[in-house]
């Protein structure tokens, strides 16, 4: 137990705190878009109506759970990050559809699924450039062969789209 | 009555004999086996990997692979428990506390070999409950106005939130979010848009695969990445003639079997309590009932039948509400019903009578699954021992690229790729700040049926908000609502909501010590 903190500090350590900070803000935006729409009586609701209400309602819950902060025990977990963060792993897990995307698009389906599989295999802290290699070549040939040959989805193999 | 189950049981059967409906079920449950053993792998994200490859397919063969997929995944997982004694599912990660001893003692193999019946009479008696209830629900549903609709999925929505896992308010918070995010894109009555900020591939909304595959793909590689302690393969050797059970094991695995199951089945009655509770629940009251309750934990033959019995049960009986309400009890339900409503299936009392091939042959299809499953596990279970000691290394990034490829085939646009990195990032976030995402999913398959049933409820009551109270069947549920609140209130506030936790709440993440567990079941009451 700390003492002397101030409640807004032991506040500020709470996971519960931001938790509920960001169902507010995300409240605040959902039912300030909603109002922009026509809301209309109960009777005949218009299509502002609904989401305006869950806006608000996520606003109302957003504040209890900020709220619950202050009674939350101190032994839960109320680290923000994991123990150890892994930002690197993080970002290639979050780029590697991004690869797909970029790729996909411009090159074809080979260069899309080998550049996606790759730089996600690249965020294991035990990866080697070799064994990243191989598995990407081997998603790939499995993937192609299964996704291109025996189930059809139009996406061309290998192309070059140098427009956009 | 019985005797028309009997009939239509019999049509089912023929549904699901078809050779096409009989292969992608066999591949349904082998994939879902297979899956379900890898570590990290759970049916969600497994289904909605495989959730595009059925859009090409026919509605009926469709469901009965992804439900294949489903309870295929659940006997992987048994194995993952018993010999690794790694709770990657949270219904089964009460089985690691008796199944894992059991391996340790050399009996890992009858603890298996056990666990395959105890879970094929599980889903038997599942499946006949869903048989005889079923019509008999669809008969009072049919019934319902927009107003008794309405408030049964406020009930089915306020139940899958609030006694999943975690925090029930913040489970209502996902909840709502879901509805919300349901929300998006062109308004059914209307027909103007909404939150689509200009973006054109937004007007038919968000993609549920994006969603699903965001929340339980990206967001749970995120969270395991780097993570997954290697994993000790010591004591997976396990031959075909180690899974033959005594006949004085048998023996003393049968009544905590049945016992399993009818606390499973009558779990499955209460909406909103999926397996985990079923299980955690069955457990508890084994260990209550026992004559030596100081046993369990050190390699129990009951520890380990007695849950397995109750998830598969309440698994299948799940699916009751499912197919013949149109209301999911949790996520993997509310995807598989989001799986019909893709194939243009609309869900709801209406349909087994309107799509009888699709009820029966399904119902059908759980009774040759189970038994396939069976025949399946106990000569493969060599095989699929050996996929644990895949890395997760090289899993994770093939994965990533079912997901890219999934969300791809969809609609065969890069636009919902990027959602779908969108709503991973997001998931994730929400991970962190102590969210569970499912009763997201719950939410937004719910969400435009049930916006569609309000306004017309308000419509028909000429903006009388106080006809959700005034019919008698609709008040009854918005009383068992208030109940549900009420109840969430007073054991908050009697501090004795920390005990009623099932202690699935890390098991998301597949890290459960399992002395912490063990703390948490003798704390949950056995009610």
């Amino acid at each position: 137990m700390r003492l002397s903190t101030s409640p807004l500090r032991e506040l500020m350590g709470k996971r519960d705190f931001y938790a509920g900070g960001l169902m507010i803000l995300l409240g605040l935006g959902v039912a300030l878009k909603g109002t922009t729409y026509r809301a209309g009586t109960l009777m005949h609701m218009g299509p502002g109506f609904l989401p305006t209400a869950l806006g608000i309602l996520l606003v109302l819950l957003g504040i209890a759970i900020a709220a619950s902060a202050f009674s939350s025990a101190d032994d839960e977990d109320q680290s923000l990050l994991p123990e150890n963060p892994q930002w690197w792993a993080w970002f290639c897990i979050l780029m590697s559809p991004v690869a797909f995307i970029v790729f996909g698009r411009y090159f074809g389906m080979i260069p899309g699924t080998f550049a996606c599989v790759f730089i996600a295999a690249l965020g294991d802290k035990t990866a080697t450039w070799r064994g990243t290699v191989i598995l990407a070549t081997v998603v790939t040939i499995f993937g192609v062969a299964l996704f291109s040959y025996f189930l059809q989805v139009p996406m061309p193999i290998l192309t070059w789209r140098g427009e956009l | 009555m019985i005797g028309t189950a009997l009939t239509d049981l019999w049509y089912g059967f023929g549904v699901a004999f078809e050779p096409h409906n009989l292969i992608f079920c066999f591949i349904g449950v082998l994939v879902g086996n297979m899956v379900g053993v890898l570590p990290g792998m759970g049916p969600l994200a497994t289904i909605s990997i495989l959730l595009p490859l059925t859009f090409g397919m026919k509605p009926v063969a469709a469901i009965l692979m992804l439900g294949g997929v489903m309870y295929g995944a659940q006997y992987g997982g048994a194995i993952c428990s018993i010999l690794l004694n790694l709770p990657c599912h949270p219904p089964h990660a009460v089985t690691c506390l008796d199944g894992f001893p059991m391996t340790k003692q050399g009996r890992g193999g009858v603890a298996l070999g056990l666990t395959v019946f105890a879970s094929f009479v599980g889903a038997s008696w599942g499946i006949t409950e869903m048989i005889f209830l079923s019509p008999l629900l669809v008969k009072a549903a049919l019934q319902f106005g927009p107003a008794e609709v309405c408030s049964l999925m406020l009930l089915g929505l306020l139940a899958g939130s609030t006694l999943a896992r975690g925090s029930p308010i913040k489970g209502v918070a996902m909840t709502v979010l879901g509805l919300f995010l349901g929300s998006v894109g062109t308004d059914l009555e209307t027909g103007s848009e909404r939150y689509t900020f200009g973006m054109t591939e937004l007007d038919d909304g968000i993609e549920l695969i994006a969603l699903a595959l965001g929340l339980f793909g990206i967001a749970e590689f995120m969270n395991s990445v780097n993570q997954v302690a290697p994993i000790n393969t010591k004591y997976t050797n396990v031959g075909l003639k180690d899974m033959r059970p005594t006949k004085a094991e048998l023996k003393q695995a049968f009544f905590p079997m049945w016992r399993g199951t009818i606390v499973g089945s009558l779990c499955s009655l209460i909406p909103g309590t999926g397996p985990t509770i079923a299980s955690f629940v069955a457990y508890a009251t084994e260990k209550k009932i026992s004559k030596h309750p100081e046993k369990f934990g050190t390699g129990l033959i009951e520890g380990v039948v007695c849950p397995e019995a109750s998830t598969h049960s309440s698994v299948q009986g799940d699916f009751i509400p499912t197919m013949s309400l149109g209301i999911p009890g949790d996520a993997v339900m509310a995807l598989l019903l989001g799986a019909l409503m893709i194939q243009g299936i609309v869900p709801g009392p209406q349909l087994i009578s309107q799509h009888p091939d699709i009820f029966w042959g399904l119902v059908a299809s759980f009774w040759i699954g189970n038994i396939m499953l069976v025949l399946l596990n106990v000569p493969l279970i060599g095989i699929w021992v050996k996929m644990l000691a895949i890395p997760y290394r090289f899993l994770y990034p093939s994965a990533l690229f079912f997901v890219c490829i999934g969300v791809y085939a969809a609609n065969n646009d890069f636009f919902q790729v990027g959602e779908v990195v969108v709503i991973g990032l997001f998931g994730y976030v929400l991970l962190r700040l102590g969210f569970h995402p499912a009763p997201i999913l719950l939410g937004f398959v719910l969400g435009p049926r049930f916006e569609e049933n309000f306004r017309r409820a308000m419509l028909i009551s000429r903006g009388d908000i106080l006809v959700f109270i005034e019919r008698p069947i609709s008040a009854v549920f918005i009383a068992l609502c208030a109940i549900l609140i009420g109840s969430q209130i007073y054991f908050r506030l009697r501090g004795a909501k920390a005990d009623l936790e099932p202690a699935d709440q890390n098991a998301g993440g597949g890290h459960v010590p399992t002395e912490l567990a063990r703390q948490r079941v003798s704390a949950t009451p056995a009610e």
